[in-house]
């Protein structure tokens, strides 16, 4: 057996009641910052923060690195999710994208962002935003074009 | 080293790209489903988005525009960005609806809440500019705040619904029919009367007024001594709330089905395999003299044949009944193309349904840049 385990049980042995400091904290325990925005949308309305001052709605989750990151978007779904996996794999420096919704009762949508030692996890998804954006520009422009030349043509 | 290094592979040539793209439907499975336009899945191809090469690549063709139905294909997007829009048409593009019913009087045999649910289920359509840019959400009162603090008529469409069943003196003797009986026997969406508040008659007037979409929709029947009383506030709202506030009956999109007629079905088999499909997707031709002429067409020696051709593939459902016959096996492909996706939008009035999808994709590019700064003030926790 490792050595690290032996000590590991030894401690265990001096407190019956062992402290778990050494498992690993759940993903989806909500830091102190983000509690507070959650108990801030409770009292007051939704639709009136996003007119206002739209509360932080994504974050960094814990045991994160620069080039391999977990995000946690608050009040978003498959919508979004799937749309910015696509987008974020399309882009050459990232080696690995995935999104999840880790429970379907909680309105919470983790994307998992590994990328080459060319960018970082953040930049990509910034970056997978701006893609997604020009990405509707470009069908704006030839949806309505196309519809008025059809509605022309009849 | 790779076998191939040193060596450029050839750039995919049109045929192969159209391959890759196509999903085949075969008699038990489907093969090739998943998107494969990443980088780094072909040797010497980049992938990579690049907002020049969607802009050529990207193509919109339109079928059918009518303010109830529009249909079109969005040609070269991935399921998972054509799904997104479908989404946010069905469930995040906010309308007007019926939220609240204070019910004075009901005396009819429909329970007050049942009446409230059907009441609310009514599409309504009005002035499209003053919904969208003067009415603005409204919120719940804070607790120890007047139920109205809140209300006001940029937030708030007050309607009304007042009929009472009474006999009609002048119905012929022998009549059974209800509607000849009594007055007001049946309750229809259009005898809902629109309430201004404040601004709200100057803002929707004339054919701008708040109205049912549809005004025949029946809501209640009475007999002689019932009567509704009812008021009502309609609120915005989102499909993700309740699918009252939907803009759309349906959206939906379904992948453009290919036929590929491998080798010639001729005769009566042609006759059956026509059968095997919708009316119009398929047909059958005379062999032209020309093709019989041409060696290894399959159709040397039979001029003045019938022979299969696909009309419309467009309109086949991919029931694969064609693939049940043994006589047609190997003979013909059946797929579907991942990157040509037909969409279906039914608006419900308060929208027209191609204005729709351009307020879907609006409301993604929001998605986007409200994230966007979120992402660069993120909170780092590591």
């Amino acid at each position: 057996m490792p050595g690290k385990t032996k000590s590991r049980c030894a401690d265990a042995e001096e407190v019956a009641d062992t402290t778990m400091e050494d498992a690993p904290t759940s993903a989806q325990q909500p830091s102190d910052g983000m509690q507070e925005d959650q108990s801030g949308n409770n009292e007051e309305e939704d639709e009136k923060d996003e007119e206002e001052v739209e509360p932080q709605r994504v974050r960094i989750l814990p045991g994160s690195s620069n080039t391999a990151a977990s995000f946690e978007f608050l009040k978003e779904g498959h919508t979004m999710g799937n749309a910015l996996r696509y987008i974020i794999m399309k882009n050459p420096d990232v080696e690995f994208c995935a999104y999840t919704i880790p429970h379907p009762s909680e309105d919470k949508m983790n994307i998992r962002i590994q990328t080459y030692d060319t960018t970082t996890a953040s930049a990509a998804l910034a970056k997978g935003l701006q893609d997604l954006e020009d990405l509707c520009d470009v069908v704006t422009d030839e949806f309505w074009t196309k519809r008025h030349d059809f509605m022309a043509s009849k | 080293m790779a076998p191939s290094a040193g060596k450029k592979r050839a750039p995919p040539t049109a045929e192969e790209i159209d391959e890759r793209n196509m999903v085949g439907v075969n008699k038990e499975t489907v093969t090739n489903t998943t998107s494969n336009d990443y980088p780094d899945n072909y040797a010497n191809e980049e992938h990579a988005w690049d907002k020049d090469d969607f802009r050529r690549s990207f193509k919109v063709q339109w079928h059918d525009n009518q303010q109830f139905e529009a249909q079109f294909s969005l040609i070269g997007i991935d399921a998972s960005i054509a799904n997104a829009f479908r989404r946010i048409l069905i469930a995040e593009i906010p309308t007007l609806a019926i939220e609240t019913v204070f019910v004075n009087n009901n005396t009819s045999v429909i329970q007050d809440e049942v009446l409230a649910h059907r009441l609310g289920l009514i599409p309504f359509t009005g002035s499209k500019k003053v919904i969208c840019d003067v009415m603005g959400f409204w919120q719940k009162p804070a607790e120890g705040e007047d139920t109205w603090s809140t209300t006001f008529d940029t937030n708030t469409v007050g309607l009304s619904l007042k009929a009472k069943c009474t006999h009609n003196k002048d119905a012929p003797q022998d009549s059974k029919d209800p509607k000849v009986l009594y007055h007001n026997a049946h309750i229809y969406a259009k005898d809902i009367t629109f309430d201004p508040l404040g601004g709200q008659s100057e803002w929707f007037t004339e054919d701008d007024k708040i109205r049912p979409v549809n005004p025949d929709i029946l809501i209640a029947k009475l007999r002689p001594g019932q009567e509704l009383d009812i008021e009502m506030h309609m609120h915005k709202g989102y499909g993700w709330d309740h699918s009252k506030y939907s803009p759309v009956a349906t959206a939906s999109y379904r992948l453009m089905p290919t036929i590929k007629i491998t080798q010639p079905i001729l005769g009566e088999d042609a006759k059956k395999f026509v059968q095997c499909f919708m009316p119009g997707v398929a047909g059958v031709e005379k062999v032209t003299r020309q093709e019989a002429r041409t060696p290894d067409s399959g159709y040397e020696g039979h001029e003045g044949e019938l022979k299969v051709v696909v009309k419309d593939a467009m309109r086949d459902t991919v029931s694969r009944e064609v693939l049940r016959h043994p006589e047609f096996e190997g003979k013909v492909k059946l797929g579907r193309r991942r990157d040509h996706f037909i969409f279906s939008i039914e608006s419900s009035g308060q929208w027209d349904s191609d204005e729709l999808f351009l307020e879907a994709v609006k409301t993604m590019k929001r998605k986007c840049s409200v994230l966007k700064p979120q992402v660069t003030n993120m909170v780092y926790t590591f």
